[in-house]
Protein backbone atom coordinates (compact mmCIF):
# COMPACT_ATOMS: atom_id res chain seq x y z
CA UNK A 1 0.00 0.00 0.00
CA UNK A 2 1.04 3.27 -0.51
CA UNK A 3 2.43 4.77 2.93
CA UNK A 4 -0.05 7.01 4.58
CA UNK A 5 -0.27 7.84 8.86
CA UNK A 6 -2.45 6.42 11.03
CA UNK A 7 -4.25 8.48 13.28
CA UNK A 8 -6.87 7.73 16.18
CA UNK A 9 -8.70 10.85 17.51
CA UNK A 10 -10.47 10.41 20.64
CA UNK A 11 -12.93 13.45 19.45
CA UNK A 12 -15.54 14.16 16.91
CA UNK A 13 -13.47 17.78 16.30
CA UNK A 14 -10.29 16.31 16.41
CA UNK A 15 -10.98 13.95 13.64
CA UNK A 16 -12.95 16.95 11.33
CA UNK A 17 -9.63 19.15 12.24
CA UNK A 18 -7.25 16.51 10.69
CA UNK A 19 -9.84 15.75 7.62
CA UNK A 20 -10.42 19.61 6.78
CA UNK A 21 -6.15 19.84 6.84
CA UNK A 22 -5.61 17.19 4.42
CA UNK A 23 -8.59 17.17 2.24
CA UNK A 24 -9.12 14.65 -0.20
CA UNK A 25 -5.42 13.26 0.72
CA UNK A 26 -7.38 12.06 4.25
CA UNK A 27 -10.26 9.38 4.44
CA UNK A 28 -12.31 8.34 7.73
CA UNK A 29 -11.50 4.18 8.50
CA UNK A 30 -14.37 2.10 9.69
CA UNK A 31 -14.30 -1.54 9.17
CA UNK A 32 -12.09 -0.60 6.29
CA UNK A 33 -13.48 -3.98 3.94
CA UNK A 34 -14.28 -0.66 1.32
CA UNK A 35 -11.51 1.45 2.05
CA UNK A 36 -8.18 -0.51 2.48
CA UNK A 37 -9.23 -2.85 -0.61
CA UNK A 38 -9.43 0.85 -2.31
CA UNK A 39 -6.46 1.89 -0.94
CA UNK A 40 -4.26 -0.95 -2.25
CA UNK A 41 -5.74 -0.64 -5.38
CA UNK A 42 -4.27 2.69 -6.11
CA UNK A 43 -8.08 4.71 -6.02
CA UNK A 44 -6.75 7.21 -3.43
CA UNK A 45 -3.72 8.85 -2.75
CA UNK A 46 -3.99 9.06 0.88
CA UNK A 47 -1.62 11.10 3.31
CA UNK A 48 -3.56 9.93 6.47
CA UNK A 49 -6.14 7.42 7.98
CA UNK A 50 -8.46 8.72 10.49
CA UNK A 51 -9.63 5.71 12.64
CA UNK A 52 -12.76 6.95 13.87
CA UNK A 53 -13.49 3.77 16.35
CA UNK A 54 -11.51 5.64 19.43
CA UNK A 55 -14.29 8.01 19.23
CA UNK A 56 -16.84 6.73 21.65
CA UNK A 57 -20.00 8.58 19.88
CA UNK A 58 -18.92 6.54 16.73
CA UNK A 59 -18.97 3.33 18.21
CA UNK A 60 -21.98 3.13 20.48
CA UNK A 61 -25.84 2.64 20.11
CA UNK A 62 -28.37 4.46 21.60
CA UNK A 63 -31.87 2.46 21.09
CA UNK A 64 -34.99 4.30 23.39
CA UNK A 65 -38.41 5.96 22.90
CA UNK A 66 -37.43 8.44 20.92
CA UNK A 67 -35.95 5.97 18.35
CA UNK A 68 -32.78 4.58 17.44
CA UNK A 69 -29.20 6.19 16.70
CA UNK A 70 -26.08 4.07 16.27
CA UNK A 71 -22.17 5.38 15.43
CA UNK A 72 -21.02 5.39 11.95
CA UNK A 73 -18.52 3.33 13.02
CA UNK A 74 -20.86 0.55 14.40
CA UNK A 75 -20.20 -2.86 12.88
CA UNK A 76 -23.00 -4.55 11.15
CA UNK A 77 -22.94 -7.94 13.85
CA UNK A 78 -23.43 -5.39 17.25
CA UNK A 79 -27.11 -4.50 15.16
CA UNK A 80 -28.17 -8.18 14.44
CA UNK A 81 -27.08 -9.65 17.37
CA UNK A 82 -28.75 -7.03 19.16
CA UNK A 83 -31.97 -9.17 20.12
CA UNK A 84 -34.56 -5.65 20.86
CA UNK A 85 -33.32 -4.25 18.19
CA UNK A 86 -34.04 -7.27 15.51
CA UNK A 87 -37.28 -6.86 15.81
CA UNK A 88 -37.72 -3.42 15.80
CA UNK A 89 -35.67 -2.51 12.92
CA UNK A 90 -35.77 -5.46 10.61
CA UNK A 91 -34.78 -3.90 7.53
CA UNK A 92 -31.65 -2.97 9.32
CA UNK A 93 -31.21 -6.17 10.00
CA UNK A 94 -31.83 -7.55 6.97
CA UNK A 95 -28.98 -5.35 5.35
CA UNK A 96 -26.30 -5.84 7.76
CA UNK A 97 -27.09 -9.55 7.72
CA UNK A 98 -26.43 -9.64 4.56
CA UNK A 99 -23.09 -7.73 3.84
CA UNK A 100 -20.35 -10.03 2.90
CA UNK A 101 -19.65 -13.06 5.54
CA UNK A 102 -18.98 -13.56 8.73
CA UNK A 103 -15.44 -11.87 8.15
CA UNK A 104 -16.97 -9.02 6.88
CA UNK A 105 -19.64 -8.32 9.27
CA UNK A 106 -17.16 -7.83 12.25
CA UNK A 107 -15.58 -4.85 10.98
CA UNK A 108 -18.24 -3.43 8.34
CA UNK A 109 -20.80 -1.38 8.97
CA UNK A 110 -24.12 0.63 7.43
CA UNK A 111 -22.10 3.77 8.29
CA UNK A 112 -19.06 2.75 6.14
CA UNK A 113 -21.27 1.46 3.51
CA UNK A 114 -23.53 4.73 3.37
CA UNK A 115 -20.44 7.27 2.98
CA UNK A 116 -18.72 4.12 0.24
CA UNK A 117 -21.81 5.79 -1.50
CA UNK A 118 -21.97 2.95 -4.37
CA UNK A 119 -25.21 2.59 -6.11
CA UNK A 120 -25.30 -1.45 -4.71
CA UNK A 121 -24.55 -0.87 -1.64
CA UNK A 122 -27.06 -3.14 0.60
CA UNK A 123 -26.88 -0.63 3.59
CA UNK A 124 -28.37 2.25 1.91
CA UNK A 125 -32.15 1.38 0.92
CA UNK A 126 -32.99 0.05 4.39
CA UNK A 127 -31.99 3.02 6.05
CA UNK A 128 -33.78 5.46 3.58
CA UNK A 129 -37.13 2.98 4.41
CA UNK A 130 -36.44 3.34 8.11
CA UNK A 131 -36.92 6.96 7.52
CA UNK A 132 -33.00 7.26 8.38
CA UNK A 133 -31.10 10.91 9.26
CA UNK A 134 -27.49 11.02 8.65
CA UNK A 135 -25.71 13.33 11.26
CA UNK A 136 -22.68 14.98 9.84
CA UNK A 137 -19.98 17.29 11.45
CA UNK A 138 -17.81 19.44 9.92
CA UNK A 139 -15.75 22.06 9.90
CA UNK A 140 -18.69 24.70 10.77
CA UNK A 141 -20.05 22.57 13.26
CA UNK A 142 -23.44 20.04 12.61
CA UNK A 143 -25.93 18.82 10.46
CA UNK A 144 -28.30 16.39 9.52
CA UNK A 145 -29.48 15.25 6.33
CA UNK A 146 -32.34 12.71 5.25
CA UNK A 147 -30.26 9.32 3.76
CA UNK A 148 -32.20 9.32 0.60
CA UNK A 149 -30.24 13.08 -0.02
CA UNK A 150 -27.13 11.84 1.03
CA UNK A 151 -25.68 10.06 -2.33
CA UNK A 152 -24.94 12.44 -5.10
CA UNK A 153 -23.68 10.02 -7.67
CA UNK A 154 -21.89 6.42 -7.89
CA UNK A 155 -19.27 7.19 -4.78
CA UNK A 156 -20.03 10.43 -4.60
CA UNK A 157 -22.37 11.69 -0.86
CA UNK A 158 -22.90 15.19 0.16
CA UNK A 159 -20.29 15.51 2.89
CA UNK A 160 -17.88 18.47 2.19
CA UNK A 161 -14.30 19.01 2.99
CA UNK A 162 -13.71 18.05 6.58
CA UNK A 163 -16.96 16.58 6.94
CA UNK A 164 -18.03 13.51 8.73
CA UNK A 165 -20.56 10.84 9.65
CA UNK A 166 -20.95 10.75 13.30
CA UNK A 167 -23.88 8.66 13.63
CA UNK A 168 -27.31 7.31 11.64
CA UNK A 169 -30.68 8.37 13.00
CA UNK A 170 -34.33 6.97 13.16
CA UNK A 171 -37.73 7.31 14.15
CA UNK A 172 -39.23 5.15 16.45
CA UNK A 173 -41.18 3.22 14.75
CA UNK A 174 -45.12 2.22 15.57
CA UNK A 175 -45.90 -1.55 16.32
CA UNK A 176 -47.48 -2.13 13.41
CA UNK A 177 -44.64 -0.45 11.13
CA UNK A 178 -43.01 -3.15 9.28
CA UNK A 179 -39.78 -3.30 6.63
CA UNK A 180 -37.89 -6.02 4.30
CA UNK A 181 -34.56 -5.47 2.12
CA UNK A 182 -33.70 -7.93 -0.37
CA UNK A 183 -31.39 -8.36 -3.45
CA UNK A 184 -31.23 -10.89 -6.15
CA UNK A 185 -27.59 -12.33 -6.81
CA UNK A 186 -26.78 -15.07 -8.89
CA UNK A 187 -24.53 -16.83 -5.93
CA UNK A 188 -26.53 -17.39 -2.16
CA UNK A 189 -23.98 -15.13 -0.63
CA UNK A 190 -21.03 -12.69 -0.77
CA UNK A 191 -21.84 -11.23 -3.94
CA UNK A 192 -22.78 -7.64 -5.57
CA UNK A 193 -25.98 -6.48 -5.66
CA UNK A 194 -27.87 -7.30 -9.69
CA UNK A 195 -30.90 -5.39 -7.84
CA UNK A 196 -32.35 -5.02 -4.64
CA UNK A 197 -35.27 -3.35 -3.44
CA UNK A 198 -36.25 -2.22 0.61
CA UNK A 199 -39.65 -1.47 1.64
CA UNK A 200 -41.70 -0.57 4.65
CA UNK A 201 -44.98 0.12 5.41
CA UNK A 202 -47.01 1.36 8.51
CA UNK A 203 -51.00 0.14 9.14
CA UNK A 204 -53.68 1.82 10.63
CA UNK A 205 -55.76 1.03 13.11
CA UNK A 206 -57.80 -0.55 9.81
CA UNK A 207 -55.47 -2.68 8.44
CA UNK A 208 -55.08 0.38 5.63
CA UNK A 209 -51.35 1.09 4.88
CA UNK A 210 -51.16 4.42 6.26
CA UNK A 211 -47.45 5.51 5.12
CA UNK A 212 -44.90 3.41 2.57
CA UNK A 213 -41.48 3.36 1.24
CA UNK A 214 -39.83 1.35 -1.60
CA UNK A 215 -36.02 2.03 -1.80
CA UNK A 216 -34.11 0.78 -5.09
CA UNK A 217 -30.77 -0.83 -4.87
CA UNK A 218 -28.06 -1.17 -8.20
CA UNK A 219 -30.65 0.32 -10.41
CA UNK A 220 -29.12 3.80 -10.59
CA UNK A 221 -26.38 6.23 -10.30
CA UNK A 222 -28.01 6.45 -6.83
CA UNK A 223 -30.03 4.78 -4.54
CA UNK A 224 -33.57 5.44 -5.16
CA UNK A 225 -36.48 6.70 -2.93
CA UNK A 226 -39.32 5.29 -5.33
CA UNK A 227 -41.83 8.39 -4.31
CA UNK A 228 -44.79 6.55 -6.69
CA UNK A 229 -44.52 3.17 -5.44
CA UNK A 230 -45.29 4.57 -1.84
CA UNK A 231 -47.89 6.53 -2.93
CA UNK A 232 -49.45 3.72 -4.49
CA UNK A 233 -49.67 1.80 -1.37
CA UNK A 234 -51.02 4.92 1.12
CA UNK A 235 -54.48 4.09 1.89
CA UNK A 236 -55.22 0.88 0.53
CA UNK A 237 -55.63 -2.68 2.54
CA UNK A 238 -52.67 -4.03 3.28
CA UNK A 239 -53.88 -7.62 0.90
CA UNK A 240 -54.81 -5.08 -1.84
CA UNK A 241 -53.04 -7.40 -4.80
CA UNK A 242 -54.05 -4.72 -7.36
CA UNK A 243 -52.12 -1.68 -5.26
CA UNK A 244 -49.02 -4.08 -4.56
CA UNK A 245 -48.86 -4.98 -8.34
CA UNK A 246 -48.96 -1.16 -8.67
CA UNK A 247 -46.22 -0.20 -6.73
CA UNK A 248 -43.92 -3.14 -8.15
CA UNK A 249 -45.16 -1.15 -11.45
CA UNK A 250 -44.38 2.06 -10.12
CA UNK A 251 -40.84 1.24 -8.82
CA UNK A 252 -39.74 -0.66 -12.02
CA UNK A 253 -40.46 3.05 -13.65
CA UNK A 254 -38.69 4.34 -11.01
CA UNK A 255 -35.37 2.57 -12.24
CA UNK A 256 -32.66 3.47 -14.55
CA UNK A 257 -30.42 0.91 -14.22
CA UNK A 258 -27.18 0.05 -16.95
CA UNK A 259 -26.91 -3.22 -18.84
CA UNK A 260 -23.23 -4.52 -17.26
CA UNK A 261 -21.86 -7.97 -16.82
CA UNK A 262 -24.24 -8.33 -13.39
CA UNK A 263 -27.30 -7.64 -15.41
CA UNK A 264 -29.17 -6.04 -18.05
CA UNK A 265 -31.70 -3.09 -18.52
CA UNK A 266 -34.50 -5.36 -18.81
CA UNK A 267 -33.60 -8.12 -16.31
CA UNK A 268 -33.19 -5.20 -13.63
CA UNK A 269 -36.48 -3.78 -14.28
CA UNK A 270 -38.17 -6.79 -13.99
CA UNK A 271 -36.28 -7.51 -10.91
CA UNK A 272 -37.33 -4.50 -9.00
CA UNK A 273 -41.10 -5.31 -10.10
CA UNK A 274 -40.80 -9.06 -8.66
CA UNK A 275 -38.58 -7.87 -5.15
CA UNK A 276 -40.97 -4.46 -4.92
CA UNK A 277 -44.05 -6.86 -4.09
CA UNK A 278 -41.98 -9.56 -2.18
CA UNK A 279 -40.54 -6.95 0.04
CA UNK A 280 -44.45 -4.88 0.34
CA UNK A 281 -45.79 -8.18 1.56
CA UNK A 282 -43.04 -9.03 3.69
CA UNK A 283 -42.93 -5.90 5.53
CA UNK A 284 -46.86 -6.18 6.10
CA UNK A 285 -46.44 -9.60 7.55
CA UNK A 286 -43.43 -8.24 9.75
CA UNK A 287 -45.67 -5.08 11.07
CA UNK A 288 -48.80 -7.67 12.10
CA UNK A 289 -46.64 -9.38 13.98
CA UNK B 1 1.49 15.08 6.61
CA UNK B 2 4.44 13.76 7.89
CA UNK B 3 4.37 9.91 7.97
CA UNK B 4 5.55 8.73 10.72
CA UNK B 5 7.63 5.35 9.86
CA UNK B 6 6.34 3.28 12.72
CA UNK B 7 3.36 3.29 14.86
CA UNK B 8 4.06 1.75 18.92
CA UNK B 9 1.66 -1.41 19.18
CA UNK B 10 0.83 -3.20 22.39
CA UNK B 11 -0.85 -6.46 22.02
CA UNK B 12 -1.75 -9.80 22.83
CA UNK B 13 -0.61 -12.90 20.10
CA UNK B 14 -2.03 -15.99 21.24
CA UNK B 15 -2.04 -15.38 24.60
CA UNK B 16 1.59 -13.41 24.78
CA UNK B 17 1.52 -10.16 25.42
CA UNK B 18 3.40 -8.33 22.64
CA UNK B 19 5.27 -5.13 21.86
CA UNK B 20 6.10 -3.59 18.18
CA UNK B 21 6.58 -0.78 15.90
CA UNK B 22 4.55 -1.41 12.58
CA UNK B 23 4.69 0.94 9.84
CA UNK B 24 1.33 2.84 10.28
CA UNK B 25 -0.06 1.53 6.20
CA UNK B 26 0.79 -2.51 6.67
CA UNK B 27 -2.09 -4.84 7.23
CA UNK B 28 -2.58 -7.09 10.14
CA UNK B 29 -1.85 -9.29 7.83
CA UNK B 30 2.01 -8.76 7.19
CA UNK B 31 2.42 -7.35 10.72
CA UNK B 32 1.51 -10.68 12.04
CA UNK B 33 3.65 -12.74 9.25
CA UNK B 34 6.50 -9.98 8.45
CA UNK B 35 6.93 -8.99 12.32
CA UNK B 36 5.30 -11.12 14.74
CA UNK B 37 6.93 -14.04 12.52
CA UNK B 38 3.94 -15.82 12.93
CA UNK B 39 4.00 -17.55 8.83
CA UNK B 40 0.35 -19.67 9.52
CA UNK B 41 -1.80 -17.26 8.74
CA UNK B 42 -1.74 -17.36 5.02
CA UNK B 43 -2.28 -14.38 2.19
CA UNK B 44 -5.32 -15.34 -0.49
CA UNK B 45 -6.54 -12.47 -2.22
CA UNK B 46 -5.92 -9.50 -0.46
CA UNK B 47 -9.47 -8.34 -0.82
CA UNK B 48 -11.40 -9.79 1.87
CA UNK B 49 -13.35 -12.57 -0.51
CA UNK B 50 -10.84 -15.56 0.29
CA UNK B 51 -10.53 -15.68 4.07
CA UNK B 52 -7.14 -17.70 4.38
CA UNK B 53 -5.55 -14.61 6.31
CA UNK B 54 -8.66 -15.18 9.18
CA UNK B 55 -7.43 -14.46 12.51
CA UNK B 56 -9.52 -13.48 16.04
CA UNK B 57 -9.46 -10.34 16.99
CA UNK B 58 -11.59 -9.95 20.56
CA UNK B 59 -13.67 -12.55 19.92
CA UNK B 60 -14.45 -11.66 16.75
CA UNK B 61 -13.62 -13.19 13.05
CA UNK B 62 -11.42 -10.93 10.98
CA UNK B 63 -9.74 -10.80 7.33
CA UNK B 64 -6.31 -9.67 8.62
CA UNK B 65 -5.55 -8.05 5.13
CA UNK B 66 -8.38 -5.76 5.48
CA UNK B 67 -7.46 -4.57 9.23
CA UNK B 68 -4.26 -2.47 9.95
CA UNK B 69 -1.48 -3.82 12.08
CA UNK B 70 -1.66 -0.53 13.85
CA UNK B 71 -5.52 -1.46 14.89
CA UNK B 72 -4.86 -4.16 16.97
CA UNK B 73 -3.38 -2.18 19.69
CA UNK B 74 -4.44 -2.64 23.34
CA UNK B 75 -6.46 -5.96 21.48
CA UNK B 76 -6.10 -9.68 21.59
CA UNK B 77 -5.54 -11.77 18.32
CA UNK B 78 -5.48 -15.19 18.15
CA UNK B 79 -4.02 -17.07 14.80
CA UNK B 80 -3.56 -20.65 13.95
CA UNK B 81 -1.12 -21.16 15.48
CA UNK B 82 -2.76 -20.42 19.14
CA UNK B 83 -5.21 -23.15 18.83
CA UNK B 84 -3.33 -26.05 19.68
CA UNK B 85 -2.05 -26.60 23.11
CA UNK B 86 0.50 -28.17 24.80
CA UNK B 87 -1.64 -31.35 25.49
CA UNK B 88 -2.05 -31.20 21.67
CA UNK B 89 -4.14 -30.40 18.76
CA UNK B 90 -6.85 -28.66 18.49
CA UNK B 91 -10.03 -30.77 18.28
CA UNK B 92 -11.23 -29.23 14.21
CA UNK B 93 -7.48 -29.58 13.66
CA UNK B 94 -7.64 -33.12 15.00
CA UNK B 95 -10.58 -33.70 12.53
CA UNK B 96 -9.15 -31.64 9.90
CA UNK B 97 -6.52 -33.99 9.55
CA UNK B 98 -9.06 -37.53 9.84
CA UNK B 99 -11.31 -36.17 7.85
CA UNK B 100 -8.72 -34.99 5.02
CA UNK B 101 -10.18 -31.73 4.93
CA UNK B 102 -7.58 -30.08 3.05
CA UNK B 103 -5.11 -30.74 0.01
CA UNK B 104 -2.93 -27.55 -0.94
CA UNK B 105 -3.49 -26.45 2.80
CA UNK B 106 -3.43 -22.70 1.81
CA UNK B 107 -6.78 -22.06 2.86
CA UNK B 108 -6.78 -24.43 6.06
CA UNK B 109 -5.56 -21.56 8.50
CA UNK B 110 -8.33 -19.21 7.74
CA UNK B 111 -11.05 -22.45 8.12
CA UNK B 112 -9.82 -23.16 11.22
CA UNK B 113 -9.94 -20.16 12.98
CA UNK B 114 -12.95 -19.16 11.59
CA UNK B 115 -14.75 -22.40 12.48
CA UNK B 116 -13.23 -22.26 16.12
CA UNK B 117 -14.92 -18.81 16.08
CA UNK B 118 -18.32 -20.67 15.31
CA UNK B 119 -17.64 -23.11 17.47
CA UNK B 120 -16.51 -20.57 20.41
CA UNK B 121 -20.32 -19.74 20.79
CA UNK B 122 -22.44 -22.06 18.93
CA UNK B 123 -21.27 -25.76 20.48
CA UNK B 124 -23.67 -27.43 18.23
CA UNK B 125 -24.20 -25.40 15.02
CA UNK B 126 -26.10 -27.40 12.09
CA UNK B 127 -24.85 -28.19 8.54
CA UNK B 128 -26.29 -25.04 6.84
CA UNK B 129 -25.46 -22.87 10.16
CA UNK B 130 -21.81 -24.06 9.85
CA UNK B 131 -21.60 -23.47 5.72
CA UNK B 132 -23.40 -20.16 5.76
CA UNK B 133 -20.44 -19.28 8.71
CA UNK B 134 -18.15 -20.73 6.46
CA UNK B 135 -19.50 -18.25 2.91
CA UNK B 136 -16.58 -16.13 3.67
CA UNK B 137 -13.39 -18.75 3.17
CA UNK B 138 -13.00 -20.06 -0.06
CA UNK B 139 -11.36 -23.66 -0.91
CA UNK B 140 -9.73 -24.55 -4.35
CA UNK B 141 -9.20 -27.90 -3.59
CA UNK B 142 -11.79 -29.80 -1.37
CA UNK B 143 -15.14 -29.02 -2.79
CA UNK B 144 -16.43 -27.39 0.89
CA UNK B 145 -17.92 -31.27 1.89
CA UNK B 146 -15.22 -32.59 3.89
CA UNK B 147 -14.57 -29.67 5.40
CA UNK B 148 -18.06 -28.90 7.30
CA UNK B 149 -17.83 -32.79 8.32
CA UNK B 150 -14.68 -31.91 10.20
CA UNK B 151 -16.31 -29.02 11.66
CA UNK B 152 -19.35 -31.67 12.51
CA UNK B 153 -17.08 -33.76 13.78
CA UNK B 154 -15.13 -31.75 16.11
CA UNK B 155 -18.24 -30.14 16.81
CA UNK B 156 -19.75 -33.97 17.98
CA UNK B 157 -16.48 -34.62 19.75
CA UNK B 158 -16.74 -31.21 21.99
C1 LIG C 1 -15.49 -9.60 0.66
C2 LIG C 1 -16.38 -8.40 0.68
C3 LIG C 1 -17.75 -8.56 0.57
C4 LIG C 1 -18.59 -7.46 0.57
N1 LIG C 1 -19.93 -7.65 0.46
C5 LIG C 1 -20.76 -6.59 0.41
C6 LIG C 1 -22.16 -6.78 0.27
O1 LIG C 1 -22.65 -7.91 0.23
N2 LIG C 1 -22.94 -5.67 0.20
C7 LIG C 1 -22.42 -4.41 0.27
O2 LIG C 1 -23.17 -3.46 0.20
N3 LIG C 1 -21.10 -4.21 0.42
C8 LIG C 1 -20.26 -5.26 0.50
N4 LIG C 1 -18.92 -5.06 0.64
C9 LIG C 1 -18.39 -3.70 0.71
C10 LIG C 1 -18.18 -3.19 2.17
O3 LIG C 1 -17.96 -4.25 3.05
C11 LIG C 1 -19.40 -2.41 2.65
O4 LIG C 1 -19.63 -1.31 1.83
C12 LIG C 1 -19.25 -1.95 4.11
O5 LIG C 1 -20.52 -1.64 4.62
C13 LIG C 1 -18.30 -0.78 4.28
O6 LIG C 1 -18.24 -0.46 5.66
P1 LIG C 1 -16.85 -0.21 6.39
O7 LIG C 1 -17.18 0.18 7.79
O8 LIG C 1 -15.91 -1.31 6.22
O9 LIG C 1 -16.35 1.08 5.58
P2 LIG C 1 -14.88 1.67 5.33
O10 LIG C 1 -14.16 0.84 4.35
O11 LIG C 1 -14.22 1.95 6.62
O12 LIG C 1 -15.30 3.06 4.66
C14 LIG C 1 -15.93 3.13 3.40
C15 LIG C 1 -15.75 4.52 2.80
O13 LIG C 1 -16.45 5.50 3.57
C16 LIG C 1 -15.55 6.42 4.15
N5 LIG C 1 -16.02 6.59 5.53
C17 LIG C 1 -16.12 5.60 6.47
N6 LIG C 1 -16.65 6.10 7.59
C18 LIG C 1 -16.88 7.42 7.36
C19 LIG C 1 -17.44 8.47 8.16
N7 LIG C 1 -17.85 8.25 9.40
N8 LIG C 1 -17.54 9.69 7.60
C20 LIG C 1 -17.13 9.91 6.32
N9 LIG C 1 -16.60 8.97 5.53
C21 LIG C 1 -16.48 7.72 6.05
C22 LIG C 1 -14.19 5.80 4.07
O14 LIG C 1 -13.17 6.78 4.01
C23 LIG C 1 -14.31 4.99 2.79
O15 LIG C 1 -14.12 5.81 1.69
C24 LIG C 1 -18.04 -6.15 0.67
C25 LIG C 1 -16.67 -6.00 0.82
C26 LIG C 1 -15.83 -7.09 0.82
C27 LIG C 1 -14.36 -6.89 0.98
S1 LIG D 1 -6.16 -12.62 1.86
FE1 LIG D 1 -7.52 -11.70 3.22
S2 LIG D 1 -9.43 -12.41 2.57
FE2 LIG D 1 -8.10 -13.22 1.08
S1 LIG E 1 -6.99 -27.11 0.44
FE1 LIG E 1 -6.24 -25.98 -1.24
S2 LIG E 1 -7.41 -24.18 -1.14
FE2 LIG E 1 -8.33 -25.41 0.32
Amino acid sequence: MHPFAYVAPKTVDEAVAVLEKHGERARPIAGGTDLLVQARGGRFDLDAVVDIKKIPELVSIKNDDSGLEFGAAVPCYQLYENPELSAEYPGLMDAASLIGGIQIQSRAGLGGNLCNSTPSGDGICPLIVHYGTAVIAGPSGRRELPVEDFCTGPGRNDLKQGEMLVSLKFPKPSSTFGAAYERFIPRNEMDIAVAGVAASVELDSGGNIAKARVALCAVGPTPILAEAAGAALVGKSADDEAAIEAAGAAAAEAASPISDMRGTVEQRKHLVDVLTKRMVKKAVERARS
Amino acid sequence: MDVPAKVHVRTTINGQPQEFLVPPYMSLLDTIREIAGLTGTKEGCLDGNCGACTVNVDGRIVDSCLVLGAEVDGKNVTTVEGLATRDGLHPLQQAFLEEAALQCGICTPGFLVAAKGLLDNEPKPDEGRIRHWLAGNLCRCTGYDKIVRAVQKAAAAT
